[in-house]
């Protein structure tokens, strides 16, 4: 089972570039490791992880043999209207693991506040 | 005309192995009479992470990327997992995680009913075999070390202090021997690197003082969350040593002398290391 948390700002106002930071729980064997009984584990990493916003990939990997275990993904974005986020990621083995997440974008003329 | 000079060397001689003898004989009795002195002062003492780069401090310090903290939340999960015969969970009988609180401080303490020195791993898997009548598991698998990870944190912030009385006292004395002997084919002892030459550096990395506050820590080498055993051990590799089998009460020893070593420092999971 492979979990992921993403963590984003707590307010995001229109037109905002904002960074987004996904974690995902992989193993990422490499192919090339043994466990602690000397046997090689087989090889399993993520090949192919998107983000989909509005209908429209806004952000792809595809990692190798390279990516350390439990990869980080990090990366900006700029949204002008609310919508979910979909992530969605396929390892070796045809595991496919997804998050979905509200992204609520505020109107630019509302926030007189200053931004955190 | 040979003979008083004979004589006088052999005076000289005894009078040099008398004092030779002496010497010797110091040297035996002093570890023994200094049983119990440490080599690092207690105001000396500092967290493996005084010798880690900047990296591994951000890494840590990060509350969102710390590799360590996915296994935290297994912990929490597994805690409240009802599992075994008897229908049990950690959460039945010992209610919140707060009443771990300050266990791994104490660890590894003698078993009353066994006269074992358990380690804060074999007490959970005790618990699991014994309260909660479920399946093993196995040393270093990562059910345990989430658990155990998560049993720690409760203490998160609190001084080390273990108990080398009594019963432990025999342990105590063993880890200390083993951590002050030399062995294996580089036939280096502990101490030598880490109490006499901490902060200098080995390879591309500093030689930390071997501090057990931190344990189960996320090894980025490993990828994984790893015990204070399997971190023992890899030292044996080092020193390329014969390493004693999983379970070894050698280890036990000597994280007894570590944490005894260690005391008042404070533990701190979820921890990374190199």
């Amino acid at each position: 089972m492979t979990t992921a948390r993403l963590q984003l700002p707590a307010r995001i106002v229109e037109g905002d570039v904002f960074k987004l930071r996904l974690l995902v729980q992989h193993p990422m064997d490499s192919g090339f490791l043994r466990d602690l009984e000397g046997v090689l584990v087989k090889r399993n990493v993520i090949r192919h992880l998107q983000c989909i916003f509005h209908d429209k990939e806004v952000f792809r990997v595809e990692p190798t043999t390279g990516t350390s275990a439990n990869p980080l993904f990090e990366f900006y974005l700029r949204a002008t209207k609310s919508g979910e986020l979909y992530f969605r990621w396929v390892d070796d083995k045809g595991y496919i693991g997804e998050l979905r997440q509200k992204l609520v974008i505020e109107p630019a003329n509302q926030s007189k506040a200053p931004k955190p | 005309m040979s003979g008083p000079k004979l004589c006088l060397w052999g005076l000289s001689r005894c009078l040099i192995y008398f004092l030779l003898l002496n010497v010797f004989g110091l040297l035996f009795h002093l570890p023994m009479a200094a049983a119990q002195q440490r080599l690092i002062a207690l105001d000396k003492l500092q967290s493996g992470l005084a010798f880690t780069g900047p990296e591994i401090l951000d890494l840590q310090g990060d509350d969102f990327a710390n590799p360590g903290l996915p296994f935290l939340e297994k912990g929490a999960k597994l805690w409240n997992q009802v599992s075994g015969k008897n229908d049990k969970s950690c959460q039945s009988c010992h209610g919140e995680l707060k009443s771990m609180k300050g266990a791994a401080t104490r660890y590894p303490a003698i078993d009353k009913a066994s006269g074992h020195l358990f380690n804060l791993e074999d007490r959970i898997r005790h618990c699991r075999q014994k309260r909660q009548k479920a399946a093993e598991w196995p040393l270093e698998s990562e059910e345990l070390l989430s658990i155990t990870l998560y049993v720690t944190s409760a203490s998160n912030g609190m001084p080390i202090k273990v108990s080398i009385d009594g019963k432990a006292q025999s342990h105590f004395e063993a880890g200390q021997k083993i951590f002050t002997t030399r062995q294996g084919q580089m036939n280096l002892a502990c101490t030598q690197c880490h109490d006499q030459r901490y902060g200098i550096k080995l390879f591309t990395d500093k030689l930390s003082q071997g501090q057990p506050n931190a344990y189960p820590a996320y090894r980025i080498e490993w990828q994984r969350l790893a015990s204070l055993e399997r971190r023992l051990r890899f030292c044996y590799t080092g020193v390329k040593a014969e390493i004693p089998a999983w379970g070894h009460e050698d280890m036990r020893d000597i994280s007894l002398y570590l944490m005894w070593r260690a005391q008042g420092l404070k533990i701190e999971v979820p921890s990374v290391r190199k």
